[in-house]
């Protein structure tokens, strides 16, 4: 549920249950695509010194 | 160019043969299973045999035993990552395989329990922020996320995936950080786990279940956490010694299973001693005081007698629990794995009790025990799980390198 959501109430019972959801989701989100990023770099970087000649 | 084989090196495994036939006897239970799945689905609820009395019944429990004793992953993950015990490493593998699988299929068992799952994200579009529920189907969701986020690497260290580099740098990526998705396991698991407790800890309706807290939380939220914590690692051990058995292999040294049944151990006679006071308690106060005395709760009936709470606390809680925190009693193997048993039988009946006999009990003096017996389309869908879980265990120990000192221990292979 977003707070656009026509049934959302800023009140305290909202904001603790979906703002513990989506601090869960953030980590797990952020996570997630901190390793994939990583990769895809680390990836990158080993092909380069692969490809290098002087290496 | 070497073909790099799909088996982990070092390590030897039956043949494909041998292997496909034993997936096949599975694979049969697996089906009758997933026949009753699709009766459900299908036909509906009447399928099963709830009614007004059972809303809650064998899958229910089911749900709330697999959740208990999948709880060794987040525990196993909490005193490896946070708490820094690197020994432990030699069967966290194993510790989250399992609570995958325990993960798996409660959501599974949760698809088929709302009758109509096309309408499962409702829980989350249209959450019901006052209902322990809500919190537990938030908290599950996000932790089989974190579950499966510390599976993939194992998955991607099978020789054929770790060739691709783009994998094998994320594998190698995702156990760098794993730390802070077994927080965020730690975090989720001890508010569901404790939530499930609290759902039935509310019930001011159902004396049998009802308990006093401190704010919001009735005591049975902290219960309900411990014991998963106490018995999740035993369910561990329990599987890991099915495992080695099977396999005729010593996967996991003595002394990482010695060193998590210790803690274990400690954890259950804590436990058992918080039950046992909150157990007197209840007879002694919270139950009279809605006019009931402890044995309304044990007799007039053909199945609940006092010898479930016998069993329960005395037999399935103190006997382990003291068995484990004793140095002789971990060193015996046999003592060791019988109490890692009946600690995961007195989850299994406390999970029962919370849910079943809750409903069973009569509320009014004209009221008579109302007795449930599941449908065979509820037992198969519950039997499920387990070929399921039969099945990813012998894949995962097939093809991954899921015991990092297996080759040591086994140098014949």
């Amino acid at each position: 549920m977003f707070p656009f959501v026509f049934e959302w109430a800023w009140d305290m019972s909202h904001m603790v249950f979906m703002g513990g959801l989506w601090y869960a989701l953030t980590i797990i989100g952020l996570g997630l695509t901190y390793c994939l990023i990583k990769a895809a770099v680390d990836t990158a970087r080993e092909g380069k010194r692969t490809n290098d000649p002087h290496h | 160019m070497s073909k790099t084989s799909w088996i982990p090196e070092g390590v030897k495994r039956c043949s494909g043969r041998r292997f496909a036939l034993g997936m096949a006897a599975v694979t049969a239970v697996l089906a009758w299973g997933v026949y009753a799945m699709f009766l459900v689905w299908y036909k509906g609820l009447n399928q099963t045999n709830m009614n007004d009395a059972y809303g809650f019944a064998l899958w229910i429990w089911a749900d709330l035993a697999v959740i208990a004793l999948g709880g060794g992953a987040f525990f196993t993950g909490f005193l490896t990552y946070i708490l820094g015990q690197e020994k432990l490493k030699g069967i966290i593998n194993y510790a989250v395989i399992i609570g995958f699988i325990c993960y798996s299929s409660a959501l599974l068992i949760l698809a088929i329990d709302i009758g109509q799952p096309l309408r499962g994200w409702f829980i989350f579009w249209h959450a019901n922020v006052h209902s322990m529920l809500t919190e537990v189907a938030f908290c599950l969701s996000c932790y089989f996320a974190v579950l499966t986020i510390e599976f993939i690497p194992l998955i991607l260290e099978n020789p054929r995936l770790d060739r691709v580099p783009f994998l094998h740098h994320l594998s190698h990526n995702m156990h760098g950080i794993m730390a802070v998705f077994a927080a965020t396991g730690v975090f989720l698991s001890f508010f569901h786990q404790g939530s499930l407790g609290g759902v039935t800890g509310v019930l001011f309706g159902r004396p049998f279940g009802y308990r006093e807290g401190i704010f919001i939380w009735p005591w049975t939220f902290f219960l309900f956490t411990w014991s998963a914590a106490a018995c999740g690692p035993c369910f561990t051990l329990l599987i890991t010694w099915i495992t080695e058995k099977i396999t005729r292999k010593t996967l996991v040294k003595p002394d990482v299973k010695q060193l998590l049944a210790k803690i274990s151990g400690w954890m259950l006679i804590t436990y058992i001693i918080a039950k046992i006071a909150d157990t007197i308690y209840w007879a002694l106060v919270t139950a009279p005081s809605m006019g009931f005395t402890l044995m309304d709760f044990y007799s007039n009936n053909p199945v609940y007698g006092i010898w479930i709470l016998i069993a329960e606390i005395v037999v399935c809680g103190v006997v382990p629990g003291l068995i484990l925190i004793t140095r002789t009693g971990r060193e015996n193997a046999f003592l060791l794995m019988l109490s890692a048993f009946l600690a995961v039988m007195g989850c299994c009946i406390n999970r029962w009790v919370m849910v079943l006999q809750v409903m069973a009990v009569p509320l009014f003096s004209f009221n008579e025990w109302y007795m449930y017996t599941p449908s065979w389309q509820e037992v198969a869908t519950t039997i499920l799980p387990v070929a399921y879980g039969v099945i990813v265990i012998s894949l995962a120990y097939r093809y991954l390198p899921v015991f990092p000192q297996e080759r040591e221990l086994n140098p014949a292979d």
